[in-house]
């Protein structure tokens, strides 16, 4: 094993005058799914802002493919070929979801693989094909998260941040979203930086895991490890045991604590 | 007939408002911030353009002179953006509002120092001769801004619809955010585009010049071009250039029909109705986003 592709160390980060982030370390490999799994306000987000350049850390480093990257512009950490799929699908609501394709592509200009890759987008997503010319602020919430990660292919990404791909769609879309982001893994070999809160469909479709509580990384493992631990079962996939153990929920404590 | 006469002056009118309106709407859905100095930009612009052109200052070519005057104005605007709107990147909307107000008071000044307060005229060929076709009068002047008007429109649309930088310029107004993880220099899109809007004010400001005198003050009349912005809906730049249309015409035939005085108000009574029935404007785009 080489270098990993992308390296976080010792991190911190404000958002405003919160230290959000207090010192994050991991590591993602080259062709890895890797999830940061966390409650609200974790300082997941934040994380993935931090490491595309939309926010500046306050120390530590990020390291890609061994050269240190933090705090650049966002354009240019695009350029290195790192992608932030965001929260909330932020499509651009008043073009077409073609010209929402071809900004994802802004950063290239060699057309016929441009269109190579849009055709790939439009084989992975058919819905996205059918409503090409369809302003993309029109489409339903799962198109428009469909739309926000074929957009980030297009820049054909080393590595994509993707922000709670899951949030505020219907458990059947979160399924069928995630069977493609494995598709994308297995098939394009598309690196993955995965923030959820829903930890189970992410350690269901991750290798490694990390769990973020109040801006600390507080456990790491494989993601079958990580299925396994009675601190995830319990507190993230709502696990109940109570009754054979004898042993309330609320009783619990973390053992991270 | 005369109708015809009053429709035609009306519409001359309302292109240059129509032009300020856009470069109010291009600056306002780039940066969510609107430049109170949009009309003293044009008046720059004029001014610029009868410095250049007139025989007691440099005594250029009109069609040297007219293109100089755009290429100076948008380098302007990008380094008015890049040296001072830029540092307040982030900044409350209202600091950037009260820039530009006072921004308009300084380029005045300026305006005054240099060319002084009487009224003046641009020596354009523009606004030699009038045309006759079919017993009406029609100034070039009028003509000559109503189609130059319409092809700067037609070019911008086009630049917007057509060219990478366009899109990406629609991109950074629609989702800031979306377009920095593009790629795409948002900061530096912004100051292109206040350099566009520097361009399009040089335009209206050489346009308004060529149809009658001149003074600092001429960019007071951006405020109505800012009602024209509203009626037609913040942030379409048709919108812009349709309320700017309205706005002219409202106003030769207020002018006519109705007692003396309501000219001037017939505009912002105008505005106060759109403001009530449709307060997005009339050709808005405003969409709600799916949750």
């Amino acid at each position: 094993m080489g270098e990993p592709l992308l390296e976080i160390k010792n991190l911190e980060s404000f958002y405003g005058p919160i230290m959000a982030i207090r010192g994050v370390s991991l590591k993602v490999d080259k062709g890895q799914i890797v999830t940061v799994l966390g409650a609200n306000g974790a300082g997941k987000s934040t994380l993935l802002k931090t490491v595309s350049g939309i926010m500046d850390p306050e120390k530590g480093e990020v390291l890609f493919n061994g050269k240190p990257i933090q705090g650049q512009e966002p354009h240019r950490i695009v350029d290195h070929g790192i992608v932030h799929v965001p929260e909330g699908r932020e499509v651009f609501p008043l073009l077409t979801v073609d010209e929402n394709l071809s900004l994802g592509a802004y950063t290239r200009s060699d057309k016929t693989e441009i269109e190579r890759d849009r055709e790939m987008v439009f084989d992975y997503f058919p819905i996205l094909a059918e409503r090409r010319n369809q302003e993309a602020g029109t489409l339903s919430g799962g198109q428009q998260q469909m739309l926000a990660i074929g957009r980030g292919l297009m820049l054909r990404p080393q590595i994509m941040l993707l922000d709670e791909p899951s949030l505020g769609l219907s458990p059947l879309l979160v399924q069928e979203i995630f069977a493609i982001l494995r598709r994308l893994n297995t098939e394009e070999h598309v690196t993955m930086m995965l923030v959820e809160q829903n930890a189970r469909i992410a350690l269901d479709l991750a290798d490694v895991g990390y769990v973020m509580e109040i801006g600390r990384i507080v456990m790491d493992g494989s993601a079958d490890r990580l299925m396994e631990s009675e601190d995830i079962k319990s507190f993230y996939l709502g696990h109940q045991e109570e009754g054979q153990r004898g042993e309330k929920r609320w009783k619990r404590k973390k053992t991270w604590r | 007939m005369e109708v015809l006469q009053l429709l035609v002056s009306g519409l001359a009118n309302g292109c240059v408002y129509g032009l300020i309106a856009l470069g109010f709407v291009l600056i306002y859905k780039a940066t969510e911030a609107v430049n109170f100095a949009q009309g003293d930009f044009m008046m720059i612009g004029a001014f610029v353009s009868l410095g250049l052109t007139n025989a007691e200052h440099m005594n250029l070519p009109f069609w040297v002179a007219a293109p100089l005057t755009i290429s100076i104005m948008a380098v302007f605007g990008y380094l008015l953006d890049l040296f001072v709107l830029r540092h307040l990147f982030g900044q409350n909307q209202t600091a950037v509002v009260i820039l530009t107000i006072a921004m308009g008071f300084v380029l005045r000044f300026i305006a005054g120092i240099i060319w002084g307060h009487e009224p003046q005229t641009l020596e354009s060929p523009l606004a030699l001769g009038d045309l006759h076709i079919g017993g009406v009068v029609l100034g070039m002047a009028d003509v000559a801004i109503i189609v130059v008007t319409f092809l700067l429109t037609w070019f911008l649309y086009q630049f917007f619809q057509r060219t990478k930088l366009g899109l990406a310029m629609q991109a950074a107004s629609q989702n800031q955010m979306a377009a920095y993880f593009m790629g795409i220099p948002v900061k530096r899109v912004q100051g292109l585009i206040w350099g566009l809007s520097g361009a399009t004010a040089a335009v209206a400001g050489i346009l308004f010049a060529s149809k009658g005198a001149i003074d600092p003050n001429a960019g007071l009349l951006g405020i109505k071009a800012f009602a024209a912005a509203v009626i037609g809906g913040f942030g379409s730049l048709p919108g812009a250039l349709a309320g700017g249309l309205i706005v002219g015409v409202i106003e030769p035939f207020a002018a006519r029909y109705l007692a003396a005085g309501y000219s001037q108000i017939a505009p912002y009574a105008l505005l106060l109705a759109v403001l009530i029935f449709r307060p997005h404007g009339l050709f808005s785009q405003v969409r709600v986003k799916k949750v």
